[in-house]
């Protein structure tokens, strides 16, 4: 350190007084007695390499905010890409409760100090519950993809068996995240991750090719709704039916905001559900806003115990008519068993699950409803205004929710010159789909919610017509 | 200099003697604040509110949501039209309807019921580093330069974001020795769990992956140093103390063949103790072709005084919500930022944030990478608030925070050591870094009153709840805090004074203790044996309703 004391006004006991008199208290002369712990060889006795500290807020605040201002945000220009991170209007009581210190400083403290955090867990549980038709919902962690990969897991050690079929039109950064998790094929412990076919008209599912592949040795059933294409995919049940004749596990993985109007997974009768809860009032912060949930039937408690994620039971106290909220089985995750464990659970994202439960609290069934129905709306009307454009089509079936394929082989230009040039009229165009789905050709996965007015698609169908002749 | 510093250089090291016995301190500490103790008179609010699932009335609106217009209906005909057959929902779900008031007023209300850290005396919470959370970082952060933006817009419109990651990524190079960094881990463990890919992918691409199927954790590492080598599919080996708390090195030795991967220990370990001879692990990785990871969750100690690559690590982690002030959130989202040397680099996930000229790009064309642990940029909010962080210590208020928490520590113990029923395991005569492990073994032979008893007794003089260890309970009857930099004297003599009152208590009349708590918004819990039986958990009001409503 310098010679000068540098009281930094997040160190209190760093006043050179008090110092003093706490290394009195300890007879010690100085800090460096209590380092004597790591010996010399292994001490760093450089200067880290690290500028030097701005120091007042004011100062500090404007150099961030400075490199943050070097972002064009959503609010900026008008945002059409989704692909698994989406806009949709955050309610602003979502933000005040979310922002509360309490819920923004709290950690792992106990089921009375922290009960407040306890019950909105157990309410998000709830309503989540409600909305995928489901009894059993777990602690949501890190993303869909996450946790997709972990239902996989799941269903092997429920059903014993090491291979799951996935549609082949998966969302590619998705099944980068679930290979990660069911390892090389060469491990003996590994989730062999095979594919059915979708069919190219309708964006659906190709059940005659899930047919073809399944039989008895497979663990699971993996579908989606919407596809990550955006299609509406209608067959669940039959994909339900086939998994369970095969007797493998039949896992849904939804986007919950679609189900104010969509049939729910438990309906359907999916054995697990997973998804993101970031369309429930999560700001999308480049991605950071996503959370990922496991959901699940609990008429047989095999599908609790070999559930990866933590998970909070009601409870009641000694005091009649008040309510508790702990975690069960406790022991069956990484904290109580270690490698003995389901998986592991960690530091995931708390604070996405109260705003979520403050979302679902607020929309309602009503406000589910319309907002499924202002999505197919306007993304329709999107549709509609792209398809009149020369050169510009829409691909797949008309059966979508917010998100949907625009096609731009007819304009002779790429999805990539199309999205450069848009940036020009402010709009951050679809995603570019021509890496991951060659067969598309030159096409874009667009997203339309409830987020955008007509005078927004507007906006994008003219500026599109002009980027594209 | 003043009179206190020459006194206790006439003391030598670690003779100076005490201006007043630690009985006796923490004696006078543990009375009230009245009676001129450091005691909270306290009580936690109690709202005795009603879950939101039995609130509300059918038509009640929480927020209306925009419709489609006319010119939009007109054009495209109803919603319902664009459902296929079977999959229009036909019981809408049962969820609230309750005016917006009202439901802000519900959440605020658990949100007083919630003490946090911001609260109560995180102090408690050991192997969290419960520090200090700026707000002018969370001002940054909900911004909509922060917030609004999508992971997949142009580079070019998020240039502020990528400049952020990259140079957050060259000081934790500084910090850690390291060559190379990823931040898009969702948290701590996450990061742990990228290590053990790399890993994999590092022998996979040698063609080793069949022989090398172990890897070696110690006991007293987090418990993610052994479950997420065994969700990558290797088989963990975990080394056991010796009877000084270190692990067994000659242990270490023997499990360590052409079978291993590599390590993944924590340094210092949960339970503070710094290993002196760390470098010789390595050495006997090293020697048999395997890698060396350290978790650094808890680095908070050794900023600046120690790196992992000085100890021949191969790669190491932080967690941004520890150590580099991120807040907790309630257990997330979290950044777990993962460091390695230029010999695992490629096999990091991508993308991979990189800078050519004044640009900074996303690099995805990395043949060798593991993948991806998390979709797009992972949970940059905390990297924001980490990039603040430290540019806000520089490289000397660095050294401070580590220095300081450490002082705290040893000061904590001091007072800790002198309540009756406190020991501390282990090493004896060696200090311990940034927390300790203690065990109240004594006080639950003598009392009955054994650490949850305890825990659930703190909590009503308004502290935290502390932590009282990862499993196996290696140390019996154990609590772990960590009284980091932020806290002052007198936070952590208001600590020491809450554990003498529970001591006192214990002795005194140790049911009192075991009924706890006594001031908090609900009584003790009942119906526990929900959580182990079928029957008996709901883990949703549906289930609830069902199994015990139904049943009653």
């Amino acid at each position: 350190m310098g010679d000068k004391p540098f009281v930094h006004p997040y160190i209190p006991n760093a006043v050179p007084a008090t110092k003093r008199a706490m290394l009195d208290e300890l007879g010690l002369r100085s800090v460096e007695e209590i380092y004597a712990e790591i010996p010399d060889r292994l001490r760093f006795k450089g200067t880290l390499d690290i500028p030097p500290a701005i120091r007042s807020e004011r100062e500090l605040r404007k150099h961030v905010q400075g490199l943050l201002d070097r972002n064009t945000s959503s609010l900026e220009f008008l945002n059409f890409c989704g692909a698994g991170c989406w806009q949709h209007y955050v309610p602003a009581v979502v933000d005040e409760v979310i922002n509360r210190a309490e819920f923004v400083s709290a950690y792992c403290g106990g089921n009375y100090s922290d009960l407040g955090k306890y019950l909105a867990r157990f309410e998000f549980n709830s309503m989540l519950g409600e909305l995928v038709d489901l009894d059993g919902v777990a602690n949501p962690i890190y993303d869909w993809g996450d946790v997709a990969g972990r239902s996989f897991r799941m269903a092997r050690r429920i059903t014993g068996r090491d291979k799951v079929l996935v549609p082949a039109h998966i969302s590619p950064m998705r099944l980068m995240e679930i290979r990660t998790l069911c390892q090389p094929e060469s491990m003996p412990t590994s989730t062999k991750v095979r594919f059915y076919e979708w069919d190219r008209e309708t964006g659906m599912v190709d059940l005659e090719d899930l047919r073809a592949k399944l039989d008895d040795t497979f663990a699971a059933v993996y579908w989606e709704n919407p596809t990550y294409l955006g299609t509406i995919e209608a067959q669940g049940a039959e994909i339900v039916a086939l998994a369970h004749d095969h007797g493998a596990l039949a896992i849904a993985g939804v986007d919950p905001i679609t189900l104010g109007v969509l049939t729910p997974p438990g309906t359907l009768g999916a054995d697990i559900a997973c998804g993101d809860i970031q369309p429930l009032g999560i700001h999308m912060h480049a991605g950071g806003g996503c959370s990922g949930f496991i959901a699940f039937r609990d008429d047989d408690p095999i599908f609790a115990q070999e559930c990866p994620l933590e998970l909070y039971t009601v409870l009641e106290t000694k005091t009649p008519g008040q309510y508790a909220v702990a975690e069960a089985m406790a022991e069956r995750t990484s904290y109580g068993s270690r490698d003995q464990g389901k998986d592991w659970v960690g530091t995931a994202s708390g604070l996405w699950t109260i705003g979520a439960a403050v979302y679902m609290a607020l929309m309602g069934p009503q406000g589910f409803r319309e907002v499924g129905e202002t999505c197919i709306a306007r993304s329709h009307y999107a549709a509609k205004l792209l398809g009149e454009i020369p050169g510009v089509e829409i691909k797949l079936s008309s059966h979508f929710f917010k998100e949907f394929v625009v096609n731009f082989d007819g304009t002779g230009k790429t999805v990539a010159e199309i999205n450069e040039r848009l940036l020009g009229h402010e709009i951050f165009g679809g995603k570019d789909l021509t890496a991951e789905f060659p067969e598309l050709g030159q096409s874009a996965l667009y997203c339309v919610t409830e987020y955008h007015d007509q005078a927004d698609i507007e906006k994008l169908a003219s500026a599109v017509k002009e980027v594209a002749r | 200099m003043n009179s206190q510093c020459s006194r206790a250089v006439e003391g030598g090291a670690g003779g100076a003697p005490f201006k007043e016995a630690p009985q006796e301190k923490v004696a006078r500490l543990g009375r009230l604040r009245r009676d001129g103790g450091m005691l909270r008179d306290y009580h936690a609010p109690r709202y005795d509110e009603p879950f939101i699932m039995e609130q509300g009335t059918p038509g009640e609106r929480g927020i209306f949501v925009p419709l489609a217009e006319e010119g939009v209906t007109e054009a495209v005909g109803a919603a319902a039209d664009y459902i296929p057959e079977g999959m229009n929902r036909a019981a809408a779900p049962v969820l609230p309807e309750m005016a917006q008031y009202q439901v802000m007023r519900h959440y605020l209300r658990y949100s007083q019921m919630t003490l946090g850290m911001d609260l109560g005396s995180d102090i408690s919470e050991g192997t969290c580093t419960m520090k200090y959370s700026p707000r002018m970082h969370e001002e940054l952060i909900r911004g909509h330069k922060a917030a609004d933006l999508h992971p997949l817009q142009d580079e070019d419109t998020m240039q502020g974001l990528l400049e952020i990651v990259y140079e957050t990524g060259q000081y934790l190079k500084a910090i850690s020795g390291m060559d190379a960094f990823t931040l898009q881990p969702g948290g701590g463990s996450h990061a742990v769990f990228t290590n053990a890919c790399v890993m994999r992918r590092y022998f996979e691409a040698r063609g080793e992956l069949d022989q090398r199927t172990e890897m070696i954790t110690t006991i007293f590492s987090h418990p993610c140093d052994a479950a997420t080598p065994m969700v990558a599919g290797f088989k963990v080996i975990t080394v056991m103390p010796d009877e000084n708390g270190y692990p067994d090195l000659e242990a270490f030795k023997a499990a360590v063949s052409e079978h291993t991967v590599g390590c993944m220990i924590t340094n210092p370990e949960d339970t503070g103790i710094y290993n002196p001879q760390i470098d010789k692990y390595v050495e006997v990785l090293h020697d048999a072709g395997a890698l060396a990871f350290t978790d650094q969750a808890n680095a908070n100690g050794i900023l600046g005084y120690a790196r992992a690559r000085d100890a021949g690590f191969d790669a190491c982690h932080f967690n941004l919500h520890k150590t580099f002030s991120s807040p907790h959130g309630c257990e997330g989202p979290a950044t777990g930022a993962y460091m390695c040397t230029d010999k695992l680099a490629p096999y990091l996930p991508v993308p991979i944030v990189t800078k050519l000229g004044d640009r900074y790009h996303l690099d995805y064309d990395r043949p060798e990478s593991i993948g991806r642990v998390r979709g797009f940029l992972g949970n940059w909010m905390g990297v924001v608030r980490a990039y603040s962080w430290i540019r806000n210590m520089g490289p000397d208020g660095l050294k401070e925070v580590a220095e300081i928490s450490v002082l705290n520590n040893n000061y904590l113990d001091n007072l800790l050591m002198a309540v009756k029923g406190v020991s501390r395991p282990y090493a004896e005569g060696h200090r311990r870094l940034d927390q300790v492990r203690y065990s109240l073994e004594q006080l639950k032979e003598d009392t009955g009153v054994g650490t949850e008893a305890v825990r659930d007794r703190m909590i009503d003089f308004g502290v935290q709840s502390y932590w009282m260890s990862h499993h196996p309970w290696i140390v019996p009857e154990p609590f772990t805090p960590e009284p980091c930099e932020t806290y002052s004297k007198d936070d952590l003599d208001e600590w020491a004074a809450v554990i003498k009152r529970a001591s006192d208590e214990a002795y005194a009349d140790p049911q009192f203790v075991l009924d706890a708590p006594h001031a908090q918004a609900i009584e003790q819990m009942r119906r526990t044996e929900a959580l182990e039986e079928h029957d008996q958990w709901a883990f949703t009001w549906r289930a609830y309703k069902k199994k015990i409503r139904g049943a009653e």
